[in-house]
């Protein structure tokens, strides 16, 4: 059966973010224009441990309210994850893995035995802490998601960070945020069509 | 089918939120809060606009459910528009007010975060909590996402407190599964909201002095099976009042609603009854089978209490075959209650379809779109050898399948 939308599976660990970059992208999905759902797999929830969110992306409304079994995208915002959690579960053979890690791309399908589509990796720490100064990985690896699918207008991503964080964070960090975005893309879109 | 012109805005709301939302919309005089998972953000976030001015509601914060409940019929009786929120075992602490709610007549409207009650001890989703109290007289009404929590809870407020009415209502949605799901929710313009639920005129305020009223005196074998009638008489009322105010609502606001929503049930030859999110889950496996050309269809249940059992057999009664779904169980008895209701609505029927019943997603338990489409593949396998007919059996638990 052909899927009607997109989904995403977020991996990372309890403060994170994971959750947030979950509603982030699927907030900017709605300013794009589209329908979306963004929701965490609640467990115990303790800080540093292994969690799930998801995201959802389509053209029209989304009516399932079923877990994502077979995500077009995975994304793994810690590699300390890579072989402690199951990421390659319900993964079919296009599906996108994103990590942020060191690692290269081929280092990382050896160590988790990786049998979908492409894989990209990339620095989002290291990103984040050039550009934000903290080292949380979830806004640039929604930027190096834009880069990777184009699924979504950057543009609504950007007045989306803008218009959600300016209260909390100041112009300041919005425009870190921003530029943490812009850094994350534009190193997925050199490597994309390589 | 939107002719509406009021003006919305689509928001990214959680269920929570949109109850919430819905709540500073209809900015009641009172509300009583006790935390409890998943509900405890829909207060949260409503308690913030208390806070920061947003509404003029009276926050009560109680030390339990028990007190919220009672908080929240004082509240009403004394002439306020009183509201409160609950999920699972916190609705099991309120359960004696529960009822004297209901037999006081009064229209205190309840956002319920359905959650499977304990024990053991779970967290998520099931419909136990509100099936439990579904004899105690409260109206009841199950949301399938964001949007209908938003749209029910503006409606509940009309229906409690219509003079031929006069009784609580509760609006369930699905714990986790929509109370912390992130959708888009079309949320309509301040004003005409209120102007659509209108000012609340207490019918018997405690604190109108000049006409002084007793409530909840002791009513013996004298007077308590008039007051009961009466109750009852409340709740028959309430099936008119439901279907207007659906109506009324649908023609300001685009959204239309009734007792139940069929989907593609006209000509289908193979029907299934869901509430809640499942119902959502369902449409997609109704859509996916009717591409392969297979006659199937969907009742979703909006309203359980006043159960619609007329317009119900109408809707269902050229099927081949039916299988209702229930996330709780009714232990000992035929059925789930959800199933229990229908096959008490078919019972006069002289050609009735095949049924069958499934006890699904207890304590959160996913049901997938390919378990929704299985189901329906099943109870064709039913209509065709009679196997299974009239059953009802749990769904999706280890070593049952």
């Amino acid at each position: 059966m052909k899927k009607r939308m997109k989904e995403v599976r977020w991996h990372g660990r309890g403060g994170q973010g994971a959750k947030t970059a979950a509603f982030l992208l699927a907030e900017a999905a709605m300013d794009d224009g589209k329908y979306f759902q963004g929701f965490p797999e609640y467990g115990p929830e303790r800080e540093g441990a292994p969690i799930k969110a998801y995201t959802r992306i389509s053209d029209r409304p989304i009516l399932q309210h079923d877990a994502v079994s077979d995500p077009d995208v995975v994304i793994v915002l810690d590699d300390t994850l890579l072989g402690s959690v199951p990421v390659t579960d319900g993964v079919v053979e296009d599906t996108i893995l994103m990590v942020n890690t060191k690692m290269t791309p081929d280092e990382v399908v050896k160590k988790i035995d990786w049998h979908g589509g492409r894989v990209y990796t990339i620095k989002a720490t290291d990103i984040a802490m050039e550009t934000i100064g903290k080292p949380i990985p979830n806004t640039p690896m929604i930027g190096a998601f834009i880069g990777a699918t184009g699924m979504i207008n950057e543009k609504a991503l950007e007045s989306k960070i803008s218009h959600k964080f300016l209260k909390k964070l100041g112009q300041e960090g919005v425009d870190a945020n921003i530029e943490a975005v812009r850094k994350a893309r534009k190193a997925i879109a050199e490597v994309k069509d390589k | 089918m939107t002719t509406a012109t009021v003006k919305k805005i689509r928001r990214a709301f959680t269920g929570n939120e949109a109850g919430a939302e819905a709540m500073r919309q209809i900015n009641p005089d009172v509300a009583a809060v006790f935390p409890i998972t998943p509900q405890t953000e829909l207060m949260h976030a409503f308690a913030s606009f208390v806070a920061n001015g947003k509404v003029k509601t009276e926050l009560v914060m109680v030390e339990s459910e028990h007190s919220a409940m009672s908080a929240t019929v004082g509240a009403s009786a004394a002439g306020a528009r009183a509201m409160t929120a609950t999920s699972a075992n916190g609705l099991a602490l309120m359960w004696e007010i529960v009822y004297i709610a209901a037999s006081s007549r009064l229209p205190i409207v309840m956002p319920i975060i359905n959650r499977a009650l304990s024990g053991p001890i779970n967290i998520h989703c099931d419909h136990s909590d509100m099936m439990g109290c579904r004899d105690s007289g409260w109206i009841q009404m199950f949301s399938e996402n964001s949007q209908e929590e938003y749209d029910n809870l503006i409606q509940a407020i009309r229906i409690a407190e219509h003079p031929d009415v006069l009784l609580p209502v509760m609006v369930g949605q699905d714990g986790f599964i929509i109370s912390h799901s992130l959708e888009s929710v079309e949320v309509f313009d301040d004003e005409e909201v209120r102007d659509f639920i209108g000012e609340y005129h207490p019918k018997n305020p405690l604190l109108d002095t000049d006409h002084p009223y007793t409530f909840g005196p002791l009513d013996l074998q004298d007077y308590y099976m008039e007051h009961k009638r009466q109750q009852h008489q409340g709740m028959q009322n309430a099936r008119q009042v439901i279907l207007d105010t659906g109506k009324e609502f649908g023609e300001k606001f685009g959204h239309h609603y009734s007792n139940f929503e069929e989907f593609h049930l006209e000509d289908a030859e193979i029907g299934m009854i869901a509430l809640g999110s499942t119902a959502g889950t369902a449409k997609v496996a109704v859509e996916n089978l009717r591409e392969q050309g297979k006659k199937v269809g969907l009742l979703k249940l909006r309203v359980f209490r006043p159960f619609p059992f007329k317009e119900l057999v109408e809707a269902v009664k050229h099927l081949k075959g039916l299988i209702v779904l229930d996330r709780s169980d009714s232990f000992g008895a035929m059925g789930g209650p959800v199933f229990l209701d229908v096959s008490a609505s078919l019972n006069n029927l002289t050609k009735k379809p095949v049924t069958r019943n499934l006890i699904y997603g207890l304590g959160g338990r996913d049901m997938k779109v390919q378990d929704l489409e299985k189901i329906f593949g099943m109870m064709e396998k039913t209509v065709k050898t009679g196997k299974g007919a009239g059953s009802s059996q749990y769904y999706g638990a280890r070593g049952d399948d």
